[in-house]
């Protein structure tokens, strides 16, 4: 039984229903509450949490998202159940940190991970197709490496409790979320009252959600960024047809619901900027190229065992307080009493994410050994 | 006579850059050590589109394929 749901998983078919999945859940998760265009969307939902921790203070992007805790902890589950789960690390772990931050700062250039630019392609926000073709130039330039022989090294197998460490700290999160402890007159946690960090699904919902996509990603090892990366190296459309099929299924959904409406500006959440969302996104491609795995991959592998993608996601969140605290993060385009503004990147934004690129490039260049 | 790949421990998709790179240098059986699940699943698609036979011994929490023309 557990061979047939595995080889299932592992088929085509098996894929394309994940995808598909976690697209319907996703647009539902947006009708129950979340922000427009973001049902899940793990870099901004890790940037909230960040914010929730105090990590950044802006104001507007602060809640503890309990889908990041049912994406790790999903995944948890499917590795236990299918003995999959195995503590394993020390394959350049400040490497990986590093590329954690710099994939953050380039994916809140943008305002958002490559989840969030499919949900906003599905919506109708044409900056989305910009944003995807950086992450395609990222992809394509981190592919560039590993055909040179590009390797963080090798991990290797480790104590299990090395593998529940970031499980546990999710537990701990859902903890504060639920009981909402207040540490001192100013301190931390934060909850959005306004903006998007207070638009949220109820809890259970989202936590439900998280954790059948943790479940399915875990048994179909679903990767936005390995779909591109496969392509490019071997012609290889398994992930692909996985990752279409969220982006299909989320359109027919808000279709159905009427949410789509095509346009560049203003759209939820988002700058028509687009050189720095073509930029921004290319940082983030690359260094999730760079590291083997997109933001939600990256949690998934946390989740059974992976103690080095566990430090690429810790890399994602100090990366949010960094972009946030530096004034690197994306501003979106809005109506402020009925005139039209336009955002984009600040100057340290700018600075930051060619510096980012340059720092990615030097990664790819000097970590590599003769196959 | 034949070719050892040890993948073990490695990021995706290195095995399976590894492996390929075995197959289109011929020298064949192929014999390919990983440690994950995934690892397995992604080498042997990627053999088995390449028009191979592959075989899989558990050892342990390792996994060898066997790659055959």
């Amino acid at each position: 039984m557990r061979n047939r749901i595995t080889l299932f998983f592992a088929s085509r078919p098996g894929i394309i229903l994940a995808g598909a999945v976690i697209g319907i859940i996703a647009v539902l998760l947006q009708k129950a509450g979340n922000p427009p265009n973001m049902g899940v969307c793990v870099a901004c939902f890790e940037r909230d949490i960040a914010g929730a921790l105090g990590l950044h203070r802006a104001a507007a992007v602060q809640y503890i998202r309990p889908e990041i805790i049912g994406f790790m902890l999903g995944s948890l589950v499917a590795a236990l159940l299918f003995r999959e789960f195995k503590a394993r690390g020390g394959s350049a772990p400040i490497v990986r940190f590093t590329l954690g931050i710099l994939a953050m700062i380039g994916a809140l250039a943008f305002l958002g991970c490559p989840w969030r630019a499919l949900l906003r392609l599905a919506g109708g926000d044409l900056n989305a197709i910009v944003g995807l073709a950086g992450l395609s130039a990222g992809i394509f330039i981190g592919v560039l490496f590993l055909k040179n022989g590009y390797t963080l090294g090798r991990s290797s197998k480790t104590y299990a409790s090395v593998g529940w460490i970031m499980p546990l700290i999710m537990v701990l999160l859902f903890l504060l979320l639920v009981f909402r402890p207040k540490f001192g007159e100013v301190g931390a946690l934060f909850f959005s009252e306004k903006g998007p960090g207070s638009m949220h699904a109820p809890v259970v919902l989202s936590l439900l959600g998280g954790l059948l996509i943790g479940f399915l990603a875990q048994r179909t090892r679903f990767c936005t960024m390995g779909s591109l990366r496969d392509i490019m190296l071997m012609k290889d459309f398994h992930l692909a047809s996985g990752v279409a099929a969220l982006l299909i299924s989320a359109a027919i959904v808000n279709f159905t619901l009427g949410a789509v409406r095509f346009g560049f500006s203003p759209q939820p959440i988002a700058h028509s900027a687009h050189v720095w969302n073509f930029l921004g996104m290319a940082l983030a491609g690359l260094s999730f190229t760079l590291a083997g795995g997109c933001p939600g991959r990256q949690l998934f592998l946390a989740g059974e065992g992976d103690g080095d993608a566990a430090i690429f996601a810790l890399g994602m969140i100090v990366g949010a307080g960094i972009s946030h605290n530096l004034n690197l993060a994306g501003k979106p385009d809005g109506i402020i009493e009925g005139v039209a503004t336009t955002g984009g990147l600040s100057a340290e934004g700018m600075v930051a994410v060619v510096a980012g690129l340059a720092v990615c490039i030097a990664i790819g260049f000097s970590m590599r050994e003769k196959w | 006579m034949g070719k050892q790949v040890d993948a073990r421990g490695l990021s995706c998709p290195q095995p399976v850059i590894l492996a390929r790179k075995a197959i289109s240098e011929g020298n064949f059986p192929i014999e390919v050590t990983v440690d994950t699940v995934t690892s397995r699943e992604n080498v042997r698609r990627m053999a088995e589109n390449s028009g191979c036979r592959v075989g899989v011994e558990a050892a342990g929490d390792e996994f060898k394929l066997i790659i055959t023309q």
